[in-house]
């Protein structure tokens, strides 16, 4: 799924609402409940215009007073009947909305949590937040709103039908017969309307990631220059947004009193037969006021009816997303031989866990993305034997990030197999392995909350003085001394509050917490001063001590240290072994560091 | 509250009229609306009935009229007539007043749009770092958009409610003041519950939207930080915490519902027993002949059309004081001073020296730099060098006024003018900063190379990419300079981000240039090339750069070492070299010499 899809089914689609099945399995006993109430309220409502009748034709008529306190009871009791039904039947509806809505975004949530990290680099965190929360919304206000206003109004017009032709058959004809003029109209205005919502829809998107780039650009634009360029662009897409809008509100402004006029031209015919009808005492005085009412409160619905229909329309392009994200295949996924043994992401058997060594062998691994064409590994074989220290050199873009997230098992080989110690990584825990894992990025990602928050997640349960330990040690406690309130300083959203090098200190610190067997320090200094990094390089090579570590970095100091150097060149591995081994060579290596070494002697 | 009708006011500026024709459109359907059941009742009492007629008198004299003159003989023709004309004049003005209220909405909320995306772009930088996207854009948007329902729905609504209530009690106390009586009775009752309800939802509704802003909340944090969760097995964390929120967030809902279904049940409750009590005291009333069949019939039907505005009001109460809440909230952005062009301000050549004299700042408690002087000469290249978090940055933002710095907190001088007196467009407009973390925009690469510069051709953009060491990449996508970068198009490397930043910067072709630390995720060979590229590009201009790396710094006229926001050093490579200080110290840890 990438965010062009625009697989919008024109028309209704059964089967996209059948999706929703299992959802309405969970929680049918309080539609059915719901529904009871509904039907209760509206028999009530509808038989409202039956009491008036009954008052004319046996009180005014007659002009008798006699049994009016037992009508007024009896015409009480039904109100108040009919207004508790109501009660619980909203209590039901808001109560089958937001279940709904719990259910769907758990199961997105934890879905999201399971997809590869290759599906979020072609989805923005915007569109996936639009289907979790939007999108659900829509969905199930739909589902409780909009499916019981449906009902309601359908059974509200067949009662008030059937009272009709039980008062007299003939005048009930002169109302039915608009019914199906009301709808003709109604559908064909709501088609267009249909069209100007998804239009509005759209641009409503553009319009909030105008706002989104706006505001986290906004320090580019400045230095840039270009706040006038981005405001004129804005305003054609505000433009936009109100044209469309002023049209889909001019179309139901010709609807609405369109269709209710039939209610009052069904009211003038009414007028002129039941009056004769009544003129020659061939009808009650009290069913052609009954009628009046009728008139009115049948066509109202009608607008009401085809308005919820092309709102329904207008949800299923929701649920065709939500069920599309949940229908996101999992590539990375764990066997059930695995899953029964070790558990899976939320329900681990930690027990059935074996500790881990840190082997980690590539077996003739190829790769290629899911979306590429061209491999960016090939045909890479290694073998790091525990408690290595692996550095990776080589150009920007030339595989190394690569090598170092199949190992992690973040993407899967294309081609050949990644064992940890020993065992094809397809057959083990990803949950075991990336709990083994410290991870540390170049672009660091901080969580808005404390540093002492954000240091923590790399081990729950560590106490304060772990955390201000694990920060000291990579001297990230600097960064506490610079807040105004150390460690319980705020971080900012993503951790803006702090430089990049800030942020690379704090995240080291997490992952020196979590005390892992593997390492992974993706350029996890680049952003850090000289001095500062040295600090860390000493603290740094006590932990990887015994830890199979992977390094990648520019800097010299960094990568001579490593037990086993690879140069990586075009997906390939163009030389491999210690420092000194490599310049023995006189290779690529050797060439590589002697420009390092002139560039900054010279 | 009473900021509602103020705001408003302020953003329909120029719209009024529209505002005005839809109430008055909206008056004339109401009375329309009111002849019809006045005409049905005279049908029933008059034509078919026989009894006096009962009718505001020009509209008996148009009938009489009508009538004496003979066209149409049939009574009953006539009154069918009535009612059919009434109710397509009232559907015409119906028709008005929604369109023309739509039209006044629309402006008046594009207004308010345009106004907030200017007002967020032109806010300080400060501002920016001080609030959250996630919040801004929610108000910009959700907020914005129950402002535009309430004016678009409800405003209306609270005048014709006012408006159909009055007329319809005038009419009512008119035909019969006893029953009329009775019918007003309720109007206190219902107001009364409206409005202890109305309180109670918009405080509940106020919790659901903070639980639903908190679930926002950690689905955002937890998407961005993908990587991390991932990284540390967290997927279990997580979604308990998500979890947590998710089940918080539906009970509030919960607890409203249950109060919205008490409401409306009352609601139902109380205005059907006002129809009954209208029914039976009329049904007495007529019983006895007091009043015609007609009038009990106008009154049960004004019953009516009065029960559903009157419920409908207290969901107006509630929304009304939700988008109190949601102007508040939108007030609070554009209340915050943003940055206005300067009178006075002027636009000197900047292809000169640059003087920090005796700069001291502080972002808050701590002084980020203290009593730093130095002088660039023009046309030099640069460098400096520091711990991070030493104020290398600041630097930066001061020079191009992000920050602007305090009065007797030291001067910066370009070309011995004072920054401050430079205006702000003018200033950063020349002086190309390239940041740590650039930002691209979701637009082709093309587009963004040349935003600042617009209509460029292509040329020149692969000119500029090319002194950037970018433009074999860019040539390497499918889509060359066309492929679209961003939140819907491809994932560039940090690398790649950088070299495009560059590029968009050599675009403006700056008398000074800024490179914040831009080259970190670079290999040095690639940093090599394009500082040899930019040397032989930008001679002429002011170069600053800012890095850890003495590869990148070591070719500048001038290198300067920052240490705890104070210069410790300033020289050329060599000299700074022979002092045997933080900068040598550097210089040996780097090339591998001390280990």
């Amino acid at each position: 799924m990438s965010n062009d899809t625009k697989t919008q089914t024109k028309g209704f689609s059964l089967a996209l609402w059948r999706r929703l099945g299992p959802y309405f399995s969970k929680i049918k006993r309080r539609f059915i409940i719901g529904a009871v109430f509904m039907l209760i309220n509206t028999v009530t409502s509808a038989s409202y215009p039956l009491f008036t009748r009954y008052a004319i034709d046996n009180f005014v008529m007659r002009e008798t007073t006699e049994g009016i306190g037992a009508f007024a009871w009896i015409f009480g009791a039904v109100i108040i009947v009919s207004g508790l039904c109501f009660a619980f039947y909203i209590k039901q509806l808001m109560s089958i909305e937001v279940s709904m809505g719990l259910m769907i975004r758990k199961d997105c949530f934890e879905h999201l949590q399971k997809l590869p990290l290759s599906f979020f680099n072609k989805n923005s965190v915007g569109y996936l937040m639009g289907r979790v929360m939007s999108d659900t919304d829509r969905i199930t206000s739909m589902v409780s709103w909009g499916f019981s206003d449906f009902v309601e109004m359908l059974c509200y017009i067949i009662f008030c039908v059937i009272f009709m032709f039980i008062l007299s058959p003939m005048l009930a004809l002169i109302i039915v017969a608009m019914i199906p003029i009301a709808i003709l109209i109604s559908f064909y205005f709501q088609r267009k309307v249909i069209g100007v919502n998804r239009n509005i829809q759209e641009i409503t998107a553009q319009i909030s990631g105008a706002y989104n780039e706006g505001i986290t650009g906004s320090k580019t634009s400045k230095t840039l220059v270009i706040e006038d360029t981005n405001v004129t662009e804005f305003g054609k897409l505000s433009q936009r947004m109100s044209v469309e809008t002023v049209r889909g509100l001019r179309l139901n402004a010709i609807m609405t009193p369109l269709v209710m006029s039939l209610g009052s031209i069904a009211l003038a015919v009414l007028l002129y037969r039941g009056g004769i009808l009544v003129g020659d005492n061939l009808l009650q005085f009290g069913i052609l006021s009954a009628f009046i009412t009728y008139a009115v409160m049948v066509i109202e619905p009608v607008v009401f009816l085809t308005s919820i229909m092309s709102n329904m329309m207008l949800a299923q392009v929701g649920i065709e997303r939500v069920t599309a994200l949940l229908g996101e295949p999992e590539t990375i996924k764990d066997t059930p031989e695995v899953v029964e043994k070790y558990g899976d992401t939320f329900n681990p058997k930690r027990e059935n866990w074996e500790p881990i060594k840190g082997e980690i062998t590539f077996e003739n691994v190829w790769f290629k993305y899911p979306d590429g064409d061209e491999y960016v590994l090939e045909d890479f074989s290694l073998t790091v034997p525990p408690g290595t220290t692996v550095a990776l050199v080589g150009e920007t873009g030339a595989g190394k990030s690569t090598i170092v997230n199949l190992a992690c098992r973040f993407y899967e080989p294309t081609r050949g197999q990644v064992l940890i110690d020993g065992k094809p990584s397809r057959d083990r825990s990803q949950l075991w392995l990336h709990s083994s894992l410290g991870y540390v990025l170049q672009q660091p990602h901080l969580f808005s909350g404390t540093l002492m928050e954000n240091i923590r997640y790399g081990r729950l349960e560590a106490t304060d003085a772990e955390i201000i330990a694990a920060a000291k040690l990579v001297s990230a406690d600097v960064v506490a001394d610079r807040m105004p309130e150390g460690y319980d300083s705020n971080v900012g959203e993503g951790g803006d509050m702090l430089s990049t090098g800030e942020k690379q200190l704090i995240s080291f610190a997490r992952a020196v917490l979590a005390n892992p067997p593997i390492f992974v320090l993706d350029e996890a200094t680049s952003s850090i001063d000289t001095e500062t990094e040295l600090l860390i390089q000493n603290a740094i090579s006590h932990i990887l001590k015994g830890r199979t570590s992977f390094i990648i970095a520019h800097r010299l100091s960094t990568i001579t240290r490593a037990d086993l150097i690879l140069v990586v060149e075009g997906g390939r591995v163009s030389e491999r072994g210690t420092h000194a081994e490599l310049l023995e060579k006189q290779g690529r290596y050797a060439q590589l560091y002697r420009a390092m070494q002139e560039g900054v002697q010279a | 509250m009473e900021t509602i009708p103020k705001m408003m006011l302020q953003f329909a500026r120029g719209n009024k009229r529209f505002f005005l024709i839809s109430v008055l459109a909206s008056a004339l359907a109401s009375l329309m609306g009111f002849l019809t059941p006045l005409i049905v009742g005279f049908t029933i009492d008059d034509v078919i009935g026989g009894t006096e007629a009962s009718m505001p008198g020009p509209l008996m004299r148009l009938y009489e009229f009508i009538l004496t003159r003979g066209i149409i003989t049939n009574a009953l023709i006539i009154c069918a007539i009535f009612v059919a004309v009434c109710s397509i004049v009232a559907g015409i003005f119906n028709y008005l007043s929604r369109v023309n209220m739509a039209k006044c909405a629309e402006r008046t909320i594009r207004n308010l749009r345009d106004k907030l995306y200017k007002h967020t772009q032109n806010l300080p930088f400060e501002w920016h770092t001080k609030n959250l996207t996630g919040d801004i854009i929610q108000r910009c948007t959700s907020d914005v958009e129950t402002t535009r329902r309430f004016m678009l729905q409800q405003l209306i609504e609270v005048l014709r409610i006012g408006i159909l209530i009055v007329t319809a009690l005038i009419i009512m106390f008119s035909i019969n003041v006893r029953v009329a009586l009775v019918s007003a009775a309720f109007l206190p009752i219902i107001l009364t519950y409206t409005i202890y309800f109305s309180i109670r939802i918009a405080k509940e509704f106020h919790k659901c939207d903070e639980a639903e802003g908190e679930l926002m909340v950690r689905v955002q944090e937890n998407l961005t930080g993908v990587r991390v969760v991932r990284a540390f097995g967290r997927e279990r964390y997580e979604t308990d915490m998500f979890n947590e929120k998710n089940v918080a967030f539906t009970s509030k809902w919960l607890k409203l519902g249950t109060t919205f279904g008490m409401f409306w049940g009352v609601g139902d409750i109380v205005s059907t027993m006002q129809s009954l009590a209208v029914l039976v005291y009329g049904s007495v009333l007529a019983s006895q002949g007091a009043i015609s069949i007609g009038d009990l019939l106008v009154f049960l039907s004004y019953t009516l059309t009065i029960m559903w505005p009157i419920r409908a009001l207290g969901r107006i109460l509630s929304d009304m004081s939700q988008t109190s809440v949601s102007l508040k909230r939108i007030k609070e952005i554009l209340d915050a001073p943003a940055e206005e062009p300067e009178p006075g301000a002027i636009c000197p050549p900047l292809n000169r020296d640059i003087e920090f004299k005796n700069v001291t700042f502080t972002y808050g408690t701590e002084p980020v730099l203290k009593d730093v002087s130095f002088t660039i000469k023009h046309s030099n290249v640069f460098g400096i060098l520091g711990a991070t978090g030493a104020g290398k940055s600041t630097i930066t933002y001061l020079l191009n006024r992000l920050y602007d710095l305090p009065e007797d907190c030291g001067d910066i001088l370009v070309g011995g003018v004072d920054v401050r007196n430079i205006a702000k467009p003018y200033l950063r407009g020349h002086i190309g900063l390239v940041l740590q973390e650039p930002f691209l925009y979701s637009k082709t690469i093309l587009e963004n190379i040349d935003i600042a510069t617009k209509g460029r051709n292509l040329q020149k953009v692969r000119e500029k990419a090319e002194i950037a060491a970018v433009d074999d990449s860019i040539m390497s996508f499918s889509k060359g300079y066309d492929t679209i970068v961003g939140e819907r198009g491809v994932t560039l490397s940090g690398g790649q981000k950088q070299r495009i930043a560059i590029a968009r910067t050599l675009m403006m072709d700056c008398p000074i240039m800024v490179f914040d630390d831009s080259m970190s995720s670079l290999d040095m060979e690639t940093d090599a090339k394009i500082r040899e590229a930019l040397r032989e590009n930008t001679a002429g201009a002011t170069v600053i750069i800012i890095s850890h790396r003495i590869s990148t710094l070591m070719t500048a006229d001038q290198i300067m070492v920052l240490e705890d926001g104070s210069v410790a050093e300033i020289g050329s490579h060599a000299e700074l070299l022979q002092k045997n200080g933080v900068y040598k110290r550097v210089h040996d840890l780097q090339s591998g010499m001390q280990q």
